[in-house]
């Protein structure tokens, strides 16, 4: 964070963003679900320009065996990144930074689901970054919701989940990129929806006790809105299929 | 405390939905209760039935019951039976004494004599253990080893419209190919007939598969059946 070579000179021009969004304002979010056939559940999240695909297989046998949990599901949640998804190429395969994003996004997934009803199982959950331009690890936890409801998981809730920050002194939801590195603060949150139970919460920079209320709950407010994204991503999906099922 | 239904008959509804609130509600299928009020736990279909709301799942794995017929594969040999696959992170056994009505003698017998590696099996389901161990029985008919035949599969979540209403579609594509059918619920399909007969009725099912949804459905698969080519 702070000053770095190429940052732009303001990062606020005329009370608007430099994509010309408002401080409280999501860049535009499109949610596919069913996009890979031969996975139990899937789904596609583009957010603005960041792009993630996610497929979830299972419940099924854990391998290998030393995984195996007899008292709740063993949730193998692995986050990469495309070698091509940023301007520099990535190296491909797993690094410190998507293991430890993996984690974190296992331990937001978590609670939503009723894992003690897939004991001694394996739930897989990939998620691929196909283009990055910031928020990738919140649209990889958008896109997992999903993707874990399409294939059928018996789950609590959804997760929603963006993320939030600090840029040139104001406040602002969905950071995107130069925000995303030449600002201050950046903080990613995932909600179940319908508790309001934060299951993922980090920060990057310094925030006095006031300001991270008010992103918290500018953030929790987004996620209102994903959440219903969401649904209405589901149901097209599924909606069809209601008319003459049980005719 | 107020008793509210916030969905009616046949809506779609997504994990984590409101269904009802008060203990007056009883929840079914995918649906569980939290403190007072009733979720939906899976993406399904509503059925309201007087108090019980039943949430019947539009999605997912096959989840085994116990007394539910199914169609497994012959994937290896235990001391005193086999072990069956499905596409399931269950194990299932099928014992020596399941496979028929009269004594199996294995002192002058092998396992191999009465099932191969890749077999399938039409079988049901007698218990399954908390350890995640199905035990299978297919001693009585029409429970057997299948011998030729075509298997197909299917979503599970689409045999009950395969099935039809009691049976409507399953007696309709029997009817029309000659061909015998059998389905199993983890989402097998079994087909034996002349191999032209047998093309067909895969791709009826595979039509039904797709096409679950809209009506007019059997009129569809009988002039598929009738067609000549």
């Amino acid at each position: 964070m702070g000053s770095k070579v190429g940052a732009p000179e303001k990062l606020i021009v005329n009370g608007k963003r430099l994509d010309g969004r408002k401080a409280n304002e999501m860049r535009e979010m499109e949610i596919e679900v069913g996009v890979i056939p031969n996975a139990d559940g899937s789904s596609m999240v583009t957010l603005g320009g960041t792009k993630v695909i996610c497929s979830v297989y299972g419940p099924k046998e854990v391998l290998p065996r030393r995984n195996l949990d007899t008292e709740q599901a063993f949730l193998n949640c692995v986050y990469g990144m495309a070698s091509f998804s940023t301007s520099e190429r990535i190296r491909p395969g797993p690094n410190r930074r998507s293991t430890e994003i993996s984690k974190v996004i296992a331990d937001a997934l978590a609670p939503a689901i009723f894992m003690e009803k897939y004991a001694g199982m394996e739930i897989t959950v990939i998620m691929e970054i196909i283009n990055a331009n910031a928020g990738t690890r919140t649209a990889a936890i958008n896109a997992a919701s999903v993707a874990l409801a399409d294939a059928g998981i018996e789950m609590k809730d959804l997760i929603c989940s963006i993320a939030s920050g600090k840029a040139d002194g104001t406040l602002m939801l969905d950071l995107f990129e130069p925000e995303d590195n030449f600002g201050e603060v950046d903080m990613p949150l995932a909600i179940l929806p319908r508790t309001k139970e934060i299951t993922l919460l980090q920060m990057d920079g310094m925030l006095t006790k006031a300001e991270s209320k008010k992103l918290i709950d500018m953030s929790i407010k987004a996620c209102e809105e994903i959440y219903e994204l969401q649904k209405k991503a589901l149901q097209k999906k599924y909606a069809t299929e209601t008319q003459q099922e049980t005719e | 405390m107020t008793e509210k239904i916030h969905i009616k008959d046949k809506d779609i509804v997504v994990p984590g939905a409101l269904l009802a609130e008060g203990l007056e509600y009883l929840p079914s299928g995918r649906a569980f209760r939290d403190g007072e009020n009733i979720y939906a736990a899976t993406i399904g279909l509503i059925s309201v039935k007087g108090r019980v709301i039943k949430v019947i799942p539009l999605a997912g794995k096959y989840s085994p019951k116990r007394g539910d017929v199914i169609i497994a594969k012959i994937n290896g040999f235990g001391k005193f039976g086999w072990n069956l696959e499905i596409d399931s992170p269950y194990k299932i056994d099928l014992n020596v004494g399941e496979i028929s009505m009269n004594y199996v003698d294995l002192k002058n017998s092998k396992l191999a004599d009465y099932f191969k590696i890749g077999d399938y099996v039409f079988g049901e389901i007698t218990d399954i253990s908390e350890s995640g161990y199905i035990s299978l029985s297919a001693k009585r008919r029409p429970y057997r080893k299948l011998i030729g035949g075509n298997i197909i599969k299917v979503g599970p979540t689409k045999i009950p419209r395969i099935i039809g209403k009691q049976g409507s579609m399953i007696k309709t594509l029997k009817d029309l190919s000659g061909c015998e059918i059998l389905i199993g619920q983890n989402g097998l399909a079994w087909i034996q007939g002349n191999a032209e007969k047998e093309a067909k009725v895969a791709k009826a099912i595979k039509l039904i598969e797709k096409e679950s949804h809209l009506s007019g459905l059997t009129e569809k698969v009988k002039a598929m059946l009738e067609e000549k080519n």
